[in-house]
């Protein structure tokens, strides 16, 4: 029984983006690379749902360039995961071609009994890798998960939506799980698991292998800039009350927003 | 002109408010605007698409899109989009709008692109602008070997004027062909809070460590529901128990962009600043000077929260009532 998880290597949150001067993009140098956040969330259900189903395997899949893409794959391995598969892609593939590649060669690897994603990349924030991989595959998918039970036929989550109301769904395996990140708390790697993560040999494909055509590719960015800079701050001095009623002087007189 | 396709959204029976942006801005493009009204709520409201500019609606009052199927809702709109021929879908960025187009996509080959901020349309181009890395940085998506173009629009990101009763929309019921499912939702569980969400409130007021414990966000709460705002949280407080992660404004929360931001005791991290510069007025309150989060704020307090924000709700609440 095979559980896929699809993870992405994205900038470490701290990061301080920058703009390569043809705005085609930002600038790569002095980037830290980490597993997306919420992809965390999904190796760690796939290695609890491994630890209570004996002959489960957990394969995590990313689709990067592969130099520095199959670093979040030793994370993964170091964490428990029994395999691992890099598609060596371009920077720029859209979650459409992304999306197809992972669920071809998901299907090429003899399917999964479920497949976990994270319900985002804080990258690109398209949420939309994890809906199209399942309609690929023609299972059903959950997104934004945070609580995960998973019987032989179906797999039971809660679904977090607006104004903190919860989705409870059924759904009849193989399935797609986007987790959130009340799911769990994602485990450390062991000494052991990194020593043992070093040495797995990753599974390569090239993207051009794939037969996806240029076609696949539905959306393309340019002009990527800054946000435009605030203005300096306006510091309301004085004691407590005359902070304050300025502050709302400045509200409503000047902002408007009152 | 091709079409332009809305979907609607409906809350209590009425259009929410990011639907009506998003008529609002099809009709204005001069392209003819037919909206998709799905559910026994959207029989009361889909009048009110007409009033805000639509000139055809797609009506389907069937109860089984009362509550949002991944399965089901792609299927009828990808009837839709091929029923109707438009060649642009325009949507909100909600929870059910980011699960469901994504998946419309991949049915029927579609490019889809999320969160928009700003949106150009001059005939068949569409151009979208979008924050990536939760608002560090922008670019301009645009589509490419698609027939069909996906936007999802963030909502409070275009103007709305208000509805206007003498225009009316041709009204098409139409009974969706239904795929066999294999997913079922069992149960809606409702939240806490009957508040709009953050990522759609007009006012939010956020607190982090600064409040020292979980039980001081009641005075957070008091001070919201005194603005009719949805109280927001840093991701230390989150990861520290004290409010649930619904409730988490940044890079690994929402992000968000009301008309007034108001951070009490947020010192102000790279990925939380990410989640909420682009709010249009932002009030930090801190007692350190030197918080990052001054850089990013409008106006700022630098005092003691417990004595500031008791003393602004009590004024908030004066000045409101005159």
């Amino acid at each position: 029984m095979k559980i896929f998880v699809c993870l992405k290597q994205v900038p470490d949150t701290e990061t301080k983006i920058k703009i390569l001067p043809d705005q085609s993009g930002i600038d790569p140098a002095g980037i830290k690379w980490v597993m997306n956040p919420y992809d965390e969330h999904a190796v760690e259900e796939a290695i609890k749902f491994k630890e209570k189903n004996p002959g489960a395997q957990v394969w995590a899949i990313t689709s990067g360039p592969k130099a520095r893409a199959v670093e979040s794959l030793r994370t993964a391995l170091a964490m428990g995961a029994d395999e691992a598969i890099v598609i060596n892609s371009p920077e720029s593939l859209d979650a459409y071609s992304t999306a197809k590649a992972l669920a071809n060669v998901i299907t090429s690897e003899g399917g999964a009994h479920l497949v976990f994603t994270g319900k985002l990349s804080i990258d690109s924030n398209q949420s939309s890798v994890p809906q199209m991989v399942a309609e690929f595959m023609s299972i059903p998918h959950t997104s934004v998960v945070s609580k995960f039970e998973s019987s032989a036929e179906n797999t039971t989550v809660e679904r977090d939506v607006e104004g903190g109301a919860k989705e409870v769904v059924q759904m009849i395996n193989p399935s797609l799980v986007a987790a959130n990140k009340g799911l769990n708390m994602p485990r450390y790697a062991s000494l052991p698991g990194i020593m043992k993560a070093k040495k797995k040999v990753i599974k390569e494909i090239e993207f051009s292998s794939l037969g996806i055509a240029g076609g696949e590719q539905k959306v393309k960015y340019s002009g990527f800039a800054l946000p435009p800079e605030k203005p300096a701050v306006k510091l309301l001095t004085g004691d407590a009350a005359s902070q304050v009623s300025q502050l709302i002087s400045c509200l409503r007189d000047e902002a408007k927003v009152l | 002109m091709s079409k332009i396709l809305v979907f609607a959204e409906f809350q209590n029976g009425n259009l929410k408010r990011s639907s009506q942006e998003l008529v609002q801005f099809a009709a204005k493009t001069g392209r003819p605007v037919v909206a998709l009204a799905l559910g026994t709520q959207a029989g009361s409201g889909a009048a009110q698409l007409g009033h805000h500019g639509a000139q055809e609606i797609l009506l389907c009052k069937d109860a089984a899109y009362d509550a949002y199927n991944p399965e089901l809702f792609a299927s009828a709109v990808a009837e839709a989009i091929q029923n109707t021929g438009a060649t642009l879908v325009l949507a909100s960025a909600s929870s059910s709008g980011k699960d469901l187009f994504p998946r419309v996509a991949a049915k029927i080959g579609a490019g889809v692109v999320s969160d928009g901020t700003e949106i150009t349309v001059s005939g068949e181009d569409v151009k979208v602008k979008k924050p990536l890395y939760s608002g560090k940085c922008f670019a301009t998506a645009q589509f490419e070997n698609t027939n069909t173009k996906i936007v999802l629009m963030r909502a409070n990101q275009l103007p709305v004027a208000p509805a206007d009763t003498s225009k009316t929309a041709t009204v098409t019921e139409h009974a969706f062909n239904k795929p066999s499912l294999k997913t079922l939702v069992k149960e809606i569980v409702k939240g806490a809070s009957e508040k709009l969400d953050l990522t759609e409130a007009n006012i939010v007021v956020s607190g982090g460590r600064g409040l020292k414990e979980a039980a001081n966000f009641k005075m957070l709460n008091d001070l919201a529901s005194v603005l009719g705002a949805t109280v927001g949280a840093s991701r230390a407080v989150v990861d520290a128990g004290w409010v649930g992660h619904s409730m988490q404004v940044g890079q690994t929360g929402k992000t968000v962009a009301p008309s007034l931001y108001i951070a009490v005791g947020i010192s102000g991290a790279i990925q939380h600043l990410a989640g909420m510069s682009g709010s249009k007025v932002i009030v930090a309150i801190n007692s350190d000077a030197n918080a990052p989060i001054f850089q990013k704020a409008t106006y700022g307090i630098v005092g003691d929260a417990f004595e500031i924000v008791p003393k602004l709700t009590e004024e908030f609440k004066k000045a409101l009532t005159h």
